[in-house]
Parts: C-alpha cells; sequence; structure tokens
C-alpha cells in the first residue's frame, strides 16, 4: 500500500475522510454553476412569460433532429462515465482507461453535431445582430441571444470537461488509481455528469417548449 | 458494495437508469409533436425534471452520500428557486396594483428604463 500512502494527504486520518472532502468541496463548486447557469435559466424565463408569442415563433426555427440525437449522445457518455467511477472503484485500470476514452470520444461527438447545427443556423441567418432573418420579431431575436449564450456557455463546459477526462485518461493510462485512491474519476465524474443535466433542460426549454 | 468504496452501486442500476433516461428522451420528443397548449411545456420540463433526479440520484450518487453532501447539494437547488421564484413574484405582478400601469417594465410607460432590445 505503498502509493497508497503517497496518495492520502496529511491533512486526513484516511481515504475515506479524503473522498468525502474532496466530494464536497465539488458540489460546493457545482452549486456555484447552478447560480452561473441559473441566471441565465431566469433570464429566459423572465423574457418568455414577457413574450410568450414571440418566443413560441422563434423556437421553432430550431432544430430538434441535432437537439435531440445531442441529448442521446450526452446521456449515454453519462453512462459510460458511471461505467468508468464503476471501474475504477473496483480497481480495474483498464475498463476505466476504455470507458474513459468512450466518454470523450461521445462528448466530441456532441461537439460536432453542434458544431453542424450552428452552421445551419448561421445559414439560415440565425445570429443576432445586422443580419439577423427578416421573419423573427425583437423579441424574437432575444430567443436566440438567449440560445447562442446559453448552449455556446454550454459547450464551453463540455470542451473543458472533455480537456479533464483526457488528463484523468492519462492519469488512468500512468496507473496513477486502484480500489483504494481515485477520487480525480469521482469529481470529474460529477463534473460530468453536471453539464449533462444542464443540457437536459437546455434540450427542454430551447428546443421543446416552444414547439406549439 | 465494499467497505472500502461504499458507494459502489450494482452496474445493472446504471444499465437500467440510461435505459429509463433515452426512454424519457423519447417520451418527450413525441410529447413535444402533440399539439397539447399550455401543457406541453408541463410534460416538458416535468419530464427534464425527472430525467434530473435520476442522474442526479444514482449517476451521481446523491442517493449514497451523506448527510452533509445532501445539504450542499439541496442548497445549490435551493437558492436557484428562491432567486427564480422572487424575480417572477416581481415581473408577474406588475400591473396588478390598482393605479399603476401594466408591465410598465417593458416600454410603453415613459418613466420606465427603456429596454434595448435591438431592432430587426
Amino acid at each position: 500500500m505503498a502509493e497508497a500512502h503517497e496518495a492520502l494527504a496529511e491533512q486526513f486520518e484516511e481515504m475515506p475522510q479524503q473522498t468525502e472532502a474532496s466530494l464536497l468541496g465539488m458540489w460546493t463548486f457545482l452549486a456555484t454553476e447552478i447560480l452561473f447557469f441559473g441566471a441565465m435559466f431566469l433570464g429566459y424565463i423572465v423574457y418568455r412569460s414577457t413574450y410568450p408569442e414571440a418566443f413560441a415563433e422563434a423556437g421553432r426555427h430550431t432544430l430538434i433532429l441535432y437537439g435531440s440525437v445531442n441529448t442521446a449522445i450526452l446521456l449515454t457518455s453519462s453512462f459510460t462515465m458511471s461505467l468508468a467511477i464503476d471501474s475504477a472503484q473496483r480497481g480495474r485500470n483498464r475498463p476505466l482507461l476504455g470507458f474513459l476514452l468512450l466518454t470523450i470520444l461521445l462528448g466530441c461527438g456532441f461537439l460536432l453535431v453542434k458544431g453542424l447545427e450552428y452552421s445551419e443556423d448561421i445559414h439560415e441567418h440565425l445570429v443576432p445582430g445586422a443580419h439577423f432573418t427578416k421573419e423573427l420579431s425583437a423579441p424574437g431575436q432575444m430567443f436566440w441571444v438567449l440560445y447562442w449564450i446559453m448552449t455556446g456557455v454550454h459547450s464551453l463546459h463540455l470542451i473543458i470537461g472533455v480537456g479533464v477526462l483526457a488528463v484523468v485518461a492519462w492519469m488512468a493510462w500512468g496507473g496513477k488509481f486502484s480500489e483504494y485512491y481515485h477520487n480525480p474519476v469521482l469529481i470529474s465524474g460529477l463534473y460530468w455528469h453536471f453539464v449533462d443535466v444542464i443540457w437536459v433542460w437546455l434540450y427542454a426549454f430551447i428546443y421543446l417548449i416552444n414547439r406549439h | 458494495m465494499s467497505l472500502l468504496n461504499p458507494s459502489i452501486v450494482p452496474r445493472k442500476t446504471y444499465v437500467l437508469v440510461w435505459v429509463a433516461l433515452l426512454l424519457l428522451l423519447l417520451a418527450n420528443w413525441g410529447i413535444a409533436q402533440l399539439k397539447l397548449g399550455p401543457f406541453n411545456p408541463v410534460f416538458s420540463l416535468g419530464i427534464a425534471f425527472i430525467q434530473m433526479m435520476l442522474m442526479l440520484l444514482f449517476l451521481m450518487h446523491v442517493r449514497y452520500s451523506t448527510a452533509l453532501t445532501r445539504v450542499f447539494v439541496a442548497a445549490g437547488f435551493i437558492w436557484f428557486v428562491i432567486m427564480v421564484v422572487l424575480s417572477m413574484n416581481d415581473y408577474l405582478t406588475r400591473g396588478s396594483v390598482p393605479g399603476q400601469m401594466g408591465n410598465s417594465w417593458i416600454h410603453e410607460h415613459p418613466t420606465a428604463p427603456p429596454v434595448n432590445l435591438p431592432k430587426p
């Protein structure tokens, strides 16, 4: 258990205590993330309750196929992330590395589909500004401002998530984790799932509730 | 479950949650195709809420967490709900006080600060 003692920080009595502290710290960070995204959701709710018709009109221009495929991709990536955590907890290093790489791949798949969707949105003149489509009103343009900011910031989080998982995968490759110590896998898993939870709400708010 | 890792969840649970999440996605997509009027958002957001709870409880292990961690998890969401409820309490009741202009914050009221929406 030489490596185990190495991983245990000196301020902790034992590993479960260190793990508990790490998870609590991550949840504290995620609480700030809830409020970060929450402010944007609040802005959306205020504008939609004020201009329901304009938002319905603007929301019908979103591409639901891309959004639905991307939701399925992210939900599946959460599943593979959970299997990575499971492998780490059981001390199985090779499956851990495999599931981490699979999760990264699915994350990149999401970003690819999002890129295709963005390029189609740009083609349809749905970028707010001077060249915004004449079909939609000013409040409709507000919907698209929120669309770009919210999905953009979410994609940024996903890019960061892919980067974090790449570092964790590198650590797994180097044999840093065991049944005893795998806190970075747990922490990055929480982050990945959280970004997925945000997307589930974005999917409902942006693609679904304005259909009719 | 092991002594070292009390939060090891049976893999079957992960599979079931994954299948449930995809079925809920399918249901959400299907319901969005129907014209249900005010019930469309109710179903969409309701399903999103169930999906979130499944992910929080099982994938993010809140169900297996200590009470202290659960308090931290709940705190983030409670503050968000307070923010939305208090804000909408303002926006939705403007104009409901006798003698006040309706929705004065938008733009028709000359004394209200202008909302600078870009013109199409």
